[in-house]
């Protein structure tokens, strides 16, 4: 036990202060980009419907407000996809470096 | 188009008739599934195995599985039906149920797993007092599967009376037998397996829907969207935002609650523990987000389809809310074949919904109220294993009964009650126990029982319940009134109207009008008057999550900083080892 670190040792350790310090900053990040991506669709509906009302252009009835909902559903996936991305590239390898300081 | 809108209208519809093709597709269904619960109960050993199928269960799987423990028939019938009979503000709402996920990514995910063993109320109670955290945990979980299983039961039963044209009663306590024998022989390995089998068949048929209807339209979005703006009487407005959205204030509240909401139901966090480690855990959401998020585009698809394939008048003549669409839109293109498979596909989403609800409730019974507060965390594992059982026969049996009770009531708005507990009394705690040191017993308490307590007395002081429900008659009087003076100076402009012949005097036109117009002005203040009768909502809001989330984290921050905990402070830096590094988490 004495080659191991103790907890508070591990937590002052540089790896690992930058390794919590980033996984707060994407998660806080991306969790802001998902609130504005989806109460910004909500604000447009309660304010702006003309805008999603306009038709895309050409013959067609289809209105702007289709892909935009629609894209509102892919983005949100798009972003836990940026957040599994960098998670397994990023993330896991200094998690590795921590645990093999450790010895957990 | 018009040809196949004739088709469809012309053809003798089968549902609501007991369906052979149905039944049998469900018997096969029923079949497998109990084979799996069958090779699940020898599998069923520890608590481990009954809570979180021994850790067993792949990113993959587990993604398919929270998808299947999420895609209720609700949303499936329910969207299709909205968005065929509404447009564009089905989608809009359709959208409302994906946007929690990427939330319980970022928050909720890792630290769950990393820091809990089997249901969300571990890793509030990491650094506190087990008992009171353990208590008012419980109460919110089982709170939340309660009103979810009574929504859940007594939708089951009008739908499959709907699609099958068996009996209300009998049809849930069909229901209710078969989720307990899932629950009760085969645990959480019964429960995943059912929920990965019902979601691989919903995103199969519901893909198969798509496509069959894609193809009257030559595989063009832009094509369908014509052609429902030229076969609806909405026209051009079926494609833009209406009357959905009306008070801002009210979309965000509901926006708030099941975008959090999401991240606190107990069965859906209770998933997490069933993979081996933090990095399958976030993997299950990534699956688990695209795989619903596909599911609500392709069952938009199907409204707009069934808007125009079938017609909004047979949709709603066959049931005013629309929840037909889809099953008629399978009959129309695939026959009675495809719609049997549907009908049955239904049948097992409502099934493998309620299993995940019942463990869910069973776990925090035993697990929590049992062995956290009653044997204050000193039970044997053959003792614990056994009162889960007996909790989820329990269970089963109060859902089937509470959901009887509840027939014919309109339980819409319990659907949203569960949303916002979940956000206000057990998504705050949840993630002010991960995130913040200063965070205590009596804040995690106050803040959980805050947070159920203000969304339960809001809600019934809104208009979904107050007006809706609790003042039904007053505000049916009222609306009653309101028409009969209405269609009374209807009648009488009507009257005075026919003294309008051909060729009469321009002076006697002038005052005919006039007294028409003195007709309608007559009726407007006793329209008013009537109206001023309405009974009025206490609280204004639909939803009350904007206030009841505000709530619970303002009290939890509140009393957290009136009542210092010095243990509950030194024991952070364990958890947030554990938490980002997994150190110590349970394998």
């Amino acid at each position: 036990m004495s080659s191991k670190k103790s907890v508070h040792e591990i937590l002052e350790d540089e790896d690992f202060k930058s390794l919590s310090a980033q996984k707060d900053t994407i998660s806080i990040i991306l969790t802001i980009l998902e609130l504005v991506l989806y109460f910004g669709f909500i604000a447009l509906i309660a304010f702006n419907k003309p805008f999603l009302a306009q038709k895309m252009g050409g013959e067609g009835a289809t209105t702007i407000g289709i892909p935009i909902a629609v894209g509102t559903i892919i983005f949100s996936w798009v972003f836990t996809g940026i957040y599994i991305f960098w998670a397994n590239s990023k993330y896991d390898t200094l998690v590795r470096k921590v645990k093999d300081k450790v010895g957990g | 188009m018009p040809q196949a809108q004739q088709t469809a209208q012309a053809a003798q519809t089968m549902i609501g008739q007991a369906n052979p093709t149905a039944i049998m597709f469900f018997v096969l269904f029923v079949l497998i599934t109990l084979g799996i619960t069958w090779w699940a109960a020898k599998r069923t050993r520890t608590t481990k195995d009954f809570y979180a199928a021994g850790r067993s269960i792949t990113g993959f799987q587990n993604g398919l599985a929270l998808a299947g423990d999420y895609m209720s028939a609700a949303s499936f019938l329910g969207i299709a039906g909205l968005v065929s009979t509404k447009g564009y503000d089905g989608l809009i709402y359709s959208v409302g149920w994906l946007v929690g996920w990427p939330i319980v990514m970022f928050l909720i995910s890792e630290p769950l797993r990393n820091l809990g063993k089997y249901t969300f109320a571990d890793v509030v109670a990491y650094r506190l007092n087990q008992r009171p955290i353990r208590a008012a945990a419980a109460a919110g979980s089982l709170v939340v599967v309660l009103t979810y299983l009574i929504a859940q039961m007594v939708g089951a039963g009008t739908l499959i009376k709907l699609m099958f044209g068996l009996p209300f009663e009998l049809a849930i306590v069909i229901t209710g037998a078969l989720m307990i024998s899932y629950v009760l022989f085969g645990g959480m390995i019964a429960t995943t397996w059912v929920q990965i089998i019902k979601a691989v068949l919903l995103l199969g048929g519901a893909t198969l829907l798509v496509i069959l209807t894609l193809n009257k339209f030559n595989f063009s979005y832009a094509n369908l969207f014509n052609q429902a703006a030229g076969a609806t009487p909405l026209g051009q407005k079926f494609l833009e935002p209406g009357g959905l959205v009306t008070s801002p204030v009210d979309a965000f509240s509901l926006g708030l609650a099941l975008m959090f909401g999401t991240a606190g139901l107990p069965h859906i966090l209770m998933r997490f523990y069933t993979v081996p480690d933090a990095k399958a855990a976030r993997k299950s959401v990534f699956v688990a987000t695209g795989f619903i998020g596909y599911f609500y585009i392709l069952t938009v698809t199907i409204g707009f389809g069934a808007a125009v394939l079938v017609g909004q008048k047979v949709i709603m003549g066959i049931d005013a809310g629309g929840n037909m669409a889809g099953p008629l839109l399978a009959e129309a293109l695939g026959g009675n074949l495809f719609l049997g498979f549907l009908s049955a596909v239904a049948f097992a989403t409502i099934l493998a919904v309620v299993s995940g609800l019942t463990l869910a409730g069973a776990s925090a019974f035993s697990h929590d109220l049992f062995v956290g507060v009653v044997r204050r965390g000193q039970a044997s594992e053959k003792d614990e294993v056994k009162v889960a059982k007996i909790a989820t026969v329990g269970l089963g049996a109060t859902a089937i009964l509470l959901g009887i009770l509840f027939k014919g009531q309109n339980v819409a708005f319990l659907v949203g009650l569960t949303f916002a507990i979940a956000a206000s009394a057990n998504f705050p705690a949840l993630l002010m126990s991960i995130m913040w040191k200063k965070f205590t017993t009596a804040g995690a308490v106050t803040s959980i029982y805050t947070g159920l307590t203000v969304a339960v007395i809001l809600l019934i002081l809104s208009p979904t319940v107050w007006v809706d429900i609790v003042h039904k008659s007053e505000a049916a009087a009222v609306a009653k009134q309101v028409k009969t003076i209405e269609e009374a100076a209807k009648a009488k402009t009507a009257e005075i109207e026919k003294q309008k012949v051909p060729g009469l005097d321009p002076a006697k036109v002038a005052e005919i009008d006039a007294a028409i117009a003195a007709v309608k002005k007559d009726a407007e203040p006793q329209i008013k008057t009537a109206k001023e009768q309405m009974p009025k909502a206490i609280f204004p809001l639909k939803n009350p999550g904007i206030y009841s989330m505000f709530a619970a984290f303002f009290v939890g921050i509140l009393v957290s900083l009136m009542s210092p905990d010095k243990v509950a402070e030194a024991k952070f830096e364990g958890e947030k080892l554990r938490e980002y590094i997994g150190i110590g988490a349970e394998d």
